[in-house]
């Protein structure tokens, strides 16, 4: 049980505090209500390369790492197709400087050229490592757009290609704080050992100054339903064959998610999932095995993955894999299975408790998804589950028009 | 009106409070270490056994020993093995480290009394049959092929065996190497090196009396050395200093070159380790390290540059890594140096040392946030046969060096030249 206590700034700000005294430490998390999903078709990667640009001064402080660091603070971000969340921790004893620091940058940044310059190549570098330069690296450049083909979730974080990042401008870069990075569209989590009534003092000392403008409100294209299979061949210099088979999946707020959740626990990656047993162990089709939902707030994608053995062709392999997602479709889940999966999500849960900053993290999430409360209650959806929603859920979920198929081939010379 | 300009008073970290364990000596030898502290009903326990090397260059065999375990005894199969951990929540991982290998069980309390028997079983009982062998096998040759297609990966290793040459933490497996992984071997190694003479119990969490008990039935009554003699190391190769050789691997396609440079070093137990923890994070330790403000922050050749310090059991290194676009390669070589030799040539400005001070504290003290973390501290001074004291000189140090001790120790410990640089990529 998480607890917290909540109140809104006259300028919109959303505040939540967590109280945890067993740590000497506080951390502040401010999660932007602002993604990959909310960018320019033609200026894509943009709202990762603007988390960048957050560390590079703001109106009043010129660096923002030299004072955090002085503190004794760790602090670092991550943006999604969702959101962008940024956080720092550091003795509870020094929390006004994190309050200092980061109202400042809701303020206003410093909108420096240098900054830019730098953080393009930066962006662009880490492109190239987690995208270009690792075999497989391109999976998702590639699976994204196979599967959505109107919704902005068809382009990755780190961008559509080095050219958008190449090309920001700092007029971009203005309109894009000006539009995302307000007040009412973020959410602060103040966790650790900390009271409400300085964090009150504190948020209305720094943030409440801060003026109130409008809530953007996104109008996102949906993804029309899918009505037939897709599929890509790739050929590439990979050691080894590899399938990808990505199914259309809930919304975070669907009431199919949970189900979604344990049905990817049934399957992979556990030592005695499904998937594992069957496919690696028993049959001998893969060396390795995966199956996740990509837990997105807009409908997401249950996305199974294998790497092949040498020898097994590429449709004895797809077979497998199919014939593992129909029997989920087609035989009720055992108690048994079903208990262990719940099993799982709770101990997880209750390791998850262990850290403030996993704490602050979910919070801001969930009062995001409307209601902070309901991470407290998100186990017992879990424990809901029952094997016909399981059943009902796998059936909608593994149809072949449903499927998009991205497969690579192994060209030792391929590059 | 509000002073933004000017930070909020803040207080340096000066000290911090470290859960001192009880130790305790099971009847069969077995060191037990118990840190009982936490909220949640939940435990973390490692068993912790040191690497027992019949040959220095087949650690193979002890990575393989170590990641086989859960694959069977007399009495449960893998898969029953795996369903059962499953069923219960938990989590029991093989970590297999440049020392040691441990076996460790995250487990709510209320599952322990199905499980422990279970860990007894596998740490005393495992047989490794032959199927699962050959399964491991074939897949984690396909694992290191992938791997092996990373520029990273392929510098790490190329590092490795040229800093420490034939001694064993130079030793770094090939494909070929799993073909001489044969059952009757890891039973010959699984009886050597897990053995309650060899190994260590670091418990944390909710430790209560009966988990205690229970853990000394089945830990340390019921086990009992196998028959073999105690088991014994064999001593490792003396280390030989390699001369600062530049080493390229050339890869025409590569986007991106990775470096990594670097040196042998002093381990833990050194007087000036510390010292040189505090220099390691002014070169590279840290977001605002000297290696991160110039190549990254001001130059925006890499996503990232660090340098890190690793104390070992027989040795230790010292290494700079990072990936950085193939056309600025040669360029951030040039930029390592120049970084190193102002260190040896300038005194660093009290302000920035107060930097790193003040952010070293702030980090260690949040790196204590639960009880895990501060079993964790405990074993970094253990294994290198220090006390929990060790921090108390450890904090002093960090807070009274001076300029001119962090240009001895640069002087000392940091020489461009001498260091082993591996570039795989483009130069």
């Amino acid at each position: 049980m998480v607890t917290f206590d909540r109140f809104i700034l006259a300028n919109g700000l959303r505040v939540l505090v967590h109280q945890d005294e067993a740590t000497p430490m506080a951390v502040v998390n401010i999660l932007y209500d602002v993604g990959a999903r909310d960018e320019d078709p033609g200026q894509t990667g943009f709202a990762h390369l603007f988390e960048h640009l957050m560390f590079g001064g703001s109106v009043h402080i010129p660096h923002y790492d030299g004072p955090s660091q002085a503190a004794g603070a760790q602090n670092n971000a991550f943006t999604s197709n969702d959101i962008t969340n940024y956080y720092i921790t550091l003795p509870a004893a020094n929390l006004e400087t994190a309050f200092w620091l980061e109202s400042d940058r809701m303020l206003g940044l410093a909108f420096n050229e240098k900054s830019l310059e730098v953080q393009r190549n930066v962006v662009c570098e880490e492109f190239k490592q987690r995208y270009l330069n690792q075999p497989y690296g391109d999976v998702w450049l590639r699976l994204r757009p196979l599967a959505y083909q109107m919704h902005p979730y068809r382009w990755a974080t780190i961008g559509k290609e080095l050219a958008h990042i190449e090309q920001a401008r700092m007029d971009d870069v203005k309109a894009f704080f000006a539009k995302h990075y307000t007040p009412a569209n973020a959410c602060l989590v103040v966790a650790g050992n900390v009271d409400t009534d300085t964090v009150k003092q504190l948020a209305e000392k720094w943030f409440g100054p801060i003026p109130a403008t409008g809530k953007y409100l996104r109008q996102l294209p949906a993804e029309p339903e899918q009505r037939e299979a897709r599929r890509e061949v790739v050929r590439a210099g990979v050691p080894q064959n590899a399938i990808y088979v990505a199914f259309h999946g809930p919304a975070r707020l669907d009431e199919n998610y949970h189900a979604t959740d344990l049905i990817a626990d049934v399957l992979a990656p556990g030592a005695s999932s499904r998937l594992y047993r069957r496919l690696v162990k028993e049959r001998e089709l893969f060396s390795e095995i995966n199956a996740y939902q990509t837990g997105s707030l807009d409908p997401n994608l249950f996305v199974v993955e294998g790497k092949l053995l040498p020898n097994v062709s590429t449709e004895e392999a797809e077979d497998a894999i199919w014939s593992e997602l129909e029997r989920l479709s087609s035989i009720p889940i055992e108690p048994y299975e079903l208990e262990k999966v719940k099993n799982k999500v709770e101990s997880t849960l209750v390791f998850a408790e262990m850290a403030i900053l996993e704490k602050a993290m979910n919070l801001a999430y969930f009062e995001l998804l409307g209601d902070a409360a309901e991470f407290n209650r998100e186990v017992d959806r879990y424990l809901a589950v029952s094997a016909t929603d399981i059943q009902r859920q796998a059936q909608h979920l593994f149809r072949k028009e449903n499927s998009s198929t991205l497969i690579y081939i192994s060209q030792e010379d391929a590059r | 009106m509000l002073d933004r300009t000017s930070p909020p008073v803040y207080y340096p970290i000066r000290d911090f409070d470290l859960i001192e364990p009880k130790h305790i000596t099971f009847p069969n030898g077995l060191q037990v270490f118990m840190f009982d502290a936490g909220e949640q009903e939940l435990v973390r326990i490692e068993w912790a056994f040191g690497n027992v090397l019949a040959d220095e260059h087949h650690a193979l065999l002890n990575t393989c020993a170590c990641e086989l375990l859960l694959e069977g005894t007399s009495t449960h199969t893998s898969a029953q093995l795996a369903e059962l951990v499953d069923f219960h929540g938990a989590f029991l991982i093989p970590t297999v480290g440049y020392d040691q290998s441990s076996l460790t069980l995250f487990s709510l309390n209320k599952h322990l009394d199905r499980l422990l028997p279970l860990v007894k079983d596998v740490l005393t009982d495992s047989i490794f049959p032959e199927k699962e062998l050959t399964t491991y096998i074939r897949n984690n040759k396909q694992k290191l092929q992938v791997s092996l297609k990373k520029n990273s990966f392929v510098a790490r290793r190329l590092f490795n065996k040229t800093v420490f040459g034939s001694m064993r933490y130079g030793y770094v497996p090939d494909v070929s190497d799993y073909d001489r992984i044969t059952r009757d071997a890891l039973l010959t190694l699984f009886r050597q090196q897990y053995q309650p003479s060899n190994g260590t119990l670091i418990i944390a969490g909710k430790v209560t009396d009966e988990v205690l008990l229970r853990l000394e039935s089945l830990f340390g009554v019921e086990w009992q050395a196998s028959g073999a003699a105690t088991p014994l190391d064999i001593p490792p190769s003396p280390l030989i200093i390699p001369d600062g050789s530049l080493i390229v691997d050339e890869r025409a396609d590569a986007l991106q070159s990775a470096i990594r440079l670097g040196c042998q070093s002093i381990q833990r137990s050194h007087p000036d380790f510390p010292g040189l923890q505090v220099l390691n994070t002014l070169l590279g330790g840290y977001f605002g390290s000297r290696l991160m403000a110039n190549i990254r922050e001001d130059k925006g050749y890499t996503y990232n540059i660090g340098s890190g310090l690793a104390s070992l059991k027989h040795g230790a290194f010292l290494t700079i890594a990072s990936e950085v676009g193939v056309d600025v390669t040669a360029a951030t070589l040039a930029e390592i140096e120049k970084e190193i030799n102002k260190l040896r040539k300038e005194p660093v400005a009290e302000s920035e040392l107060m930097l790193v001070r003040n952010y070293l504290m702030g980090s260690t003290l949040g790196s204590l946030e639960n009880v895990f973390s501060h079993a964790d501290k405990f074993k970094n001074a253990y294994f290198s046969n220090l006390g929990l004291d060790y921090y108390d000189y450890y904090t002093n140090v960090v807070n009274t060096i001076t300029p001119d001790e962090i240009l001895r120790l640069a002087n000392t410990y940091l020489d461009y030249d001498r260091m082993v640089k591996v570039v795989v990529g483009r130069l």
